[in-house]
């Protein structure tokens, strides 16, 4: 089990390396550069001689190649460079949003867990109930109702009607400000997680063992406990996997919305000036947290079924 | 005159499709004694395996039992509550089931699953139950027990995990054995061994077994009495030595006719196989007759 985590964490790095090479390549030869977008502003061109000075200041005028070697070298030491806007080294700018990124993240995805899996659960084990006929009403509802809209309503009845909770901002991390962002963001995960539950269970229920556990005399609430349960497992954690890695990416509407300062919102904005560095570390930090999730769902996968080790 | 063990008597078995009941067993009545071995056979469909669930109490939608008895030891399964059928089920009841590579949890080690059945019905604590398992896979005749029973299904060949679900529906020393086609998945050479196992242990500890199978040379070779099946209802039954010798239903003689025989060969080297088809003549008549041999212990009752 060791050797396997070991292993697998190690496979890692070369990825790493990978990503970090097509994003460099990828953004030396996108069109438009930040300086063109700083100074452009849609009706006269942009003054020659201000562009050349700024692009000189950048390093942008240097050979590509020698720019690589340097953005590889700073790579190494954990050096993402400077933004181009504000100066600042990118790893500070990504600090500052890291941590509110992933606070979003992980109680989005607590709230659809607790919530999806138990509900899935139940319509598993009554099919065609008033539980399960509602649960899949509410799983597609929630599967297709867009995020900023959902969110609008929260605040619409939360925050302003009722005046439970506040409408945006970070607040200085406190729960009540996390709550509405996160409940919005986890819907979608919620919704996807009540139906591979539900359809997982289901698949194991009529598997075969399962019928062998009945003809042993086992009460169905064993059943589930004993063999069921660990069987659906699986397919759980492999769809909190995929939905816990893409909810950073998908937290960027709600983190406009909800003026929440991660790191998904300051990708974009960098995009739109095409400040470079900062693109290239935000989309670094967001594959290395797409690399560790997988990571960690192979490992947990290997942890409940015995056949993963071998290979 | 000893009690039978079991004692089907006019089972009928339906399935409800939308609002209509399709019968799936029409007819079934049979009895096995105790310590005794009843062979099933029967064509694919005829509702052997029905039989064994509704004996079991297994029967899921949309089947459903529509009338007779399922008296064991004198008391009609059928009335039971879902809480005796469970203390019933698997502890003097316990059923073998065709596909030894599915029939296992995957994730939960063999010794587990057979320790289960000590929890369930003699109210042991794991641990003890644990090393019961251990004691249940020696019993079955698999090496290396102690080892073997921290195995998963996945680590042990078709023919271990057949052993692995004899120890566990002989676990708790049942009354009755269902087998339902326990060796139809194995390869020839573990199959006779499965079979001889079966045999050997059932005979020692005095416990009946229901034995179905499609194969004629199995049941012959295992059971002292034999039912034939046909579109769910029993249409022979006969001590297996007098079915084999003088079958007297039309389709048992089908049945027998196209099994190919060794050594008798036609001219050209080659021996023609027999469709069932070819020997009986109408399908449609074969439930109207019955033909249910007095057992000689019953001194000629029917
Ligand atoms: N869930 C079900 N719904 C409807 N019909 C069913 C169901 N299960 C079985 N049947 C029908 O019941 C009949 C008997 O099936 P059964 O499985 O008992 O046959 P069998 O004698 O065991 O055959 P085999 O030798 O192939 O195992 C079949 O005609 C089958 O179509
Ligand atoms: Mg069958």
């Amino acid at each position: 089990m060791l050797r396997f985590a070991l292993r697998r964490n190690l496979q890692i790095v070369p990825t790493v390396i990978v990503v970090a090479l097509l994003i460099f390549v990828i953004f030396s030869v996108v069109p438009g550069s930040f300086a063109a977008s700083l100074f452009a502003d849609g009706k006269r061109a942009a003054d020659p001689q201000m562009m050349a000075r700024l692009t000189q200041e950048l390093g942008l005028d240097k050979p590509l190649m020698e720019r690589f070697v340097t953005y590889v070298t700073d790579l190494a030491r954990f050096d993402l460079g400077t933004s181009f806007r504000t100066r600042q080294p990118v790893i500070d700018l990504i600090n500052d949003r890291m941590w509110a990124s992933l606070q979003l993240a992980i109680a989005a995805m607590v709230f659809a867990v607790l919530v999806g899996v138990p509900l899935g659960f139940l319509a598993a084990l009554r099919p065609g109930s008033v539980l399960d006929t509602v649960t899949m009403i509410g799983a597609v509802s929630g599967l297709s109702m867009p995020q900023f809209w959902l969110g609008l309503l929260m605040m619409y009845v939360f925050a302003l009607q009722l005046n439970w909770l506040p409408s945006f901002g970070y607040g200085d991390g406190s729960l009540q400000n996390l709550i509405l962002p996160a409940v919005t963001l986890g819907v979608t995960p919620l919704a996807l997680l009540a139906r591979t539950t539900r359809a997982g269970v289901l698949d194991v229920l009529n598997a075969d063992f399962i019928r062998t556990a009945h003809s042993k005399g086992m009460s169905e609430a064993k059943v589930v406990r004993w063999h069921v349960a660990r069987n659906a497992l699986v397919l759980i954690v492999t769809t909190v996997g995929l939905q816990f890695g893409s909810l950073i990416g998908q937290a960027v509407v709600i983190e406009k919305l909800f003026a929440w300062p991660g790191i998904g919102s300051l990708l974009v904005d960098s995009v739109a000036i095409r400040d470079i560095p900062v693109v290239q570390g935000t989309i670094l930090v967001i594959v290395l947290w797409f690399l560790i999730i997988n990571t960690a769902v192979d490992l947990i996968y290997a942890a409940i079924d015995p056949r993963i080790k071998q290979e | 005159m000893t009690a039978p063990l079991l004692d089907v008597r006019g089972l009928k078995v339906a399935a409800r499709l939308g609002d209509r009941a399709h019968p799936i067993l029409k007819e079934v009545s049979f009895q096995i004694m105790p310590g005794e071995a009843y062979g099933l056979v029967g064509e694919s469909g005829s509702g052997k395996s029905v039989t064994s669930l509704a004996v079991m109490g297994l029967l899921k939608k949309p089947l459903r039992v529509a009338g007779g008895e399922i008296l064991f030891k004198g008391q009609d399964l059928l009335q039971l509550s879902k809480r005796e059928m469970r203390r019933l089920r698997g502890n003097r009841v316990a059923m073998i089931f065709q596909e030894p590579m599915t029939a296992l949890n995957p994730l939960s080690t063999v010794g587990r699953q057979i320790a289960e059945m000590f929890v369930l019905h003699q109210g042991k604590g794991w641990d003890e139950a644990q090393r019961l398992a251990v004691d249940a896979l020696a019993s079955v005749r698999v090496p290396n027990p102690d080892r073997r029973a921290r195995n998963f299904p996945h680590q042990m060949s078709g023919g271990l995990r057949q052993r692995v679900m004899i120890a566990m529906a002989l676990a708790c020393n049942p009354d009755l054995l269902i087998a339902d086609e326990p060796t139809t998945a194995l390869d020839v050479t573990v199959q006779a061994e499965v079979l001889r196992l079966i045999k050997e242990l059932c005979a020692e500890r005095g416990t009946a077994v229901l034995f179905i199978s499609h194969d004629l040379g199995v049941i012959a070779s295992t059971c002292q009495r034999v039912g034939v099946m046909y579109s769910g209802c029993l249409v022979e039954e006969n001590e297996t030595q007098a079915l084999f010798g003088d079958p007297r239903h039309e389709y048992t003689r089908g049945l027998l006719g196209a099994l190919p025989r060794l050594g008798s060969r036609s001219q050209h080297g080659r021996q023609r196989l027999v469709d069932i088809d070819s020997i009986i003549s109408d399908r449609s008549k074969l439930t109207e007759t019955r033909f249910i041999a007095p057992r000689a212990a019953e001194g000629g009752q029917p």
